[in-house]
């Protein structure tokens, strides 16, 4: 937990509270109170709309379902930015990432989904893991050996990555006889199991790929903390010139990063095509990789603060649609108005409470120092 | 005896009453796609289609924008089990959703709109895009000066193609010898709502001479309105008919009734005389055609409209077979 604090950077010695938990709470408090003014400015009543919203994402089996199911993909590409984040490096390529991991899940169901499912689930998921790496193995090389920045290389190969998928789907993997861009239905043992097929819920998109992200969340702590992999790709994040005089290669964890993140966000194509929709689609991402740059950064690039994080999101998917639902005033843009608060005030206005909240305390600790 | 009798009574009547209240109860609902209802075009007619409904019959609609892909069949879901009577999905993209829908509710009606989805609880709603794109592509050419014609596809799926080789064959029936320049804006479906790129791609087909360019891009297709205006040239618009956005610009639209679509399948819903199954809608069924109207009589000449009524009847006919891109 040491290392998490330090590790953002300021010298401030706060209690890991205030760091872990009420910042981000109030940050989240400010961006709901103004999302409340807006939808009063909008004519409705913001209180019944947050209860909506609650009720929406937590209050019945279905929503915890959805919510959950959204929560995985969250975590799989929080999980992704962090390991990147603690490399110093900016990844916004995790949308493309998951796309091709996508593809190597969908590539393995389809070829292989006569063997029996011990086998194919393993196969599938270990090439969504090779593909998404590969996706960022590029421009993690680009930008190691080559110094092709990270933000603009990923940027680009998220738009190549949908182009690939585009052409695939429309001329190669298009189901034979069928319209709409999509790959044929995979047979149905390799389908990864649905929580409602062996749990007492009803029918939603939640399997066992959100066990699958929780356990990777523990590798994740693991890898970055307790191994040495982990301490070489921090150093070279907090400072490149003392990971060299240490003997530690930038470029070689500049790559290793980089490949790790996009392993996992290649995870999204588990969750999504071999849980869900079984069968590739085009735009089964919708905009999950880019919201794992908002979970990373909410989330401290810390296991736990991304579960959170992404549990928050995912309720703030889930619930955001039952209030599209439910309230007639509020409409999707509405909804992405409210998410997009909150992410402007975790993300982008990070530091506008956390000088203030920090020298607070600060103050509080020199006083009772003194005094001592 | 009496007394039980009398509630007997009661009992009967509160069970008819309240048998009645819920036959009685018609909710019609509709699930928009990822364009969002007022897109000017696809999701928009379909909106246009449900308020009609809505002021003819006084019956609201449920309504919900998907955004998410999970959504689609989540929504529809949800629809059902708010006893939604007839739920119409719009788009080709709803499909597999459909049919999870349908399979989970059986005595729900389904009604789905540019694909077909083979189950007995599922009305399948297709155009014959080609055979209106057909038309405007003669139109195109023969009103062309320099003999060279553009198309400005949105995202690149099958069915924008279905639009251009309709468009293609057209203007070649018109003028063997036209020029046909395709583009597609992008392949996310970003590219149905990127009026920048529309226009950069219709001035670079002008560029190249085209002085004609039709758009099957949903709200690309205003940035290439607006570049078709600013360079003095003419332009096709898609779906709704767009003639008023630029009047002595637009020199027509391909219009795809949906909004009747939509209103039929709420009024048959209602009458109970919705029936699953296949409905293709062409030009024989009046679910294509360009728009003429006050707007577009200055470009779009008496001559022309001669031509294109005869390519009409010899299509209805069958003496011109137009291209299904799907089929093909």
């Amino acid at each position: 937990m040491i290392e998490v604090k330090s590790k953002f950077g300021s010298p401030a010695k706060v209690p890991a509270w205030v760091n872990l938990a009420l910042i981000p709470l109030i940050n989240l408090a400010a961006a709901l109170f103004i999302s409340g003014i807006v939808i009063l400015i909008v004519g409705d009543d913001p209180i019944q709309a947050l209860e909506v919203l609650f009720y929406g994402a937590f209050g019945y089996a279905d929503a915890i379902g959805y919510t959950l199911y959204y929560t995985t993909n969250f975590i799989f590409t929080g999980l992704a930015v962090a390991i990147a984040f603690h490399c110093g490096l900016f990844n916004i390529g995790a949308e493309g990432q998951a796309l091709m991991g996508g593809l190597g899940v969908g590539l393995a169901a389809l070829y292989l989904d006569f063997l029996p499912s011990w086998v194919v689930i393993p196969i599938a998921i270990a090439t969504a893991a090779a593909f998404g790496a590969f996706w960022a193995y590029i421009p993690g090389y680009l930008q190691a050996k080559r110094g092709s920045h990270i933000v603009i290389t990923t940027i680009m190969f998220n738009f190549i990555a949908a182009s690939i998928m585009t052409y695939l789907l429309v001329e190669v993997l298009i189901a034979p006889g069928g319209q709409s861009p999509e790959s044929r239905e995979f047979a149905e043992l390799s389908w990864l199991p649905f929580f409602h097929d062996f749990l007492p819920m009803p029918d939603t998109p939640l399997n066992v790929s959100f066990i699958f992200a929780l356990l990777l969340s523990g590798a994740f702590y693991y890898f970055v903390w307790r191994t040495r992999w982990g301490y070489e790709i921090r150093v070279v994040g907090q400072n490149e010139t003392a990971a060299k005089y240490a003997g530690i290669s930038p470029s070689r964890n500049i790559i290793l990063a980089m490949a790790l993140s996009g392993a996992l966000a290649g995870f999204v194509g588990v969750n999504e095509v071999l849980g869900v929709h079984h069968r590739l689609i085009l735009d089964f991402t919708g905009g999950f990789g880019f919201v794992g740059i908002a979970v990373a950064l909410m989330g401290r690039n810390h296991p736990v603060g991304i579960f959170i994080a992404a549990l928050l999101f995912g309720a703030l998917y889930q619930g955001g649609s039952e209030l599209a639902f439910e309230m007639k005033t509020i409409n999707r843009e509405m909804v992405i108005v409210i998410q997009g608060l909150i992410i402007l005030f975790s993300g982008a206005l990070e530091n506008m409470f956390r000088p203030k909240i920090e020298s607070f305390f600060k103050r509080k600790k020199t006083t009772t120092a003194a005094r001592a | 005896m009496i007394k039980q009798f009398k509630i007997a009574v009661l009992a009967a009547a509160a069970v008819a009453v309240s048998g009645v209240a819920t036959a009685d109860e018609f909710i019609p609902a509709i699930v928009f796609d990822m364009g969002g209802k007022f897109d000017k075009s696809f999701n928009e007619a379909a909106y246009n289609g449900a308020e009609e409904f809505k002021k003819s019959s006084g019956i609201d609609y449920l309504e919900f924008e998907v955004t998410q892909v999970s959504q689609r069949e989540q929504a529809l879901k949800r629809m059902a089990k708010k006893g939604a009577s007839v739920i119409v999905a719009m788009g080709f993209a709803q499909a597999s959703a459909v049919e999870k829908a349908a399979k989970a509710y059986p005595n729900t009606k389904f009604t789905i709109i540019d694909m077909v989805v083979d189950l007995p609880n599922v009305q399948s709603i297709v155009f014959k895009e080609q055979e209106g794109s057909f038309l405007v592509g003669m139109a195109a050419a023969l009103s062309s000066k320099t003999g060279k014609v553009g198309f400005v596809g949105g995202m690149d799926i099958p069915l924008i193609r279905k639009f251009a080789l309709g468009y293609v064959e057209g203007a070649k029936y018109a003028n063997p010898k036209a020029e046909v320049f395709q583009n597609m804006t992008g392949t996310t479906p970003a590219a149905w709502n990127d009026p920048t790129k529309g226009g950069e791609l219709a001035r670079s087909q002008f560029d190249r001479g085209a002085d004609v360019v039709y758009a099957a891009a949903g709200g690309t297709g205003i940035g290439v309105y607006q570049a078709a205006k600013d360079a003095g040239k003419l332009a096709i618009g898609v779906d709704s008919n767009q003639n008023y956005l630029h009047p002595g610009v637009m020199l027509t639209s391909m219009t795809k009734r949906v909004d009747v679509a939509v209103r039929e399948t709420f009024a048959t819903a209602k009458a109970g005389t919705w029936k699953a199954g296949i409905r293709v809608l062409g030009l024989k069924e009046g679910g294509v055609g360009y728009a003429v109207d006050q707007y577009n009589s200055s470009v779009l000449t008496k001559e022309v409209i001669a031509k294109l009524e005869a390519a009409r009847a010899d299509i209805i006919s069958g003496k011109i077979a137009v291209t299904d891109y799907m089929s093909k």
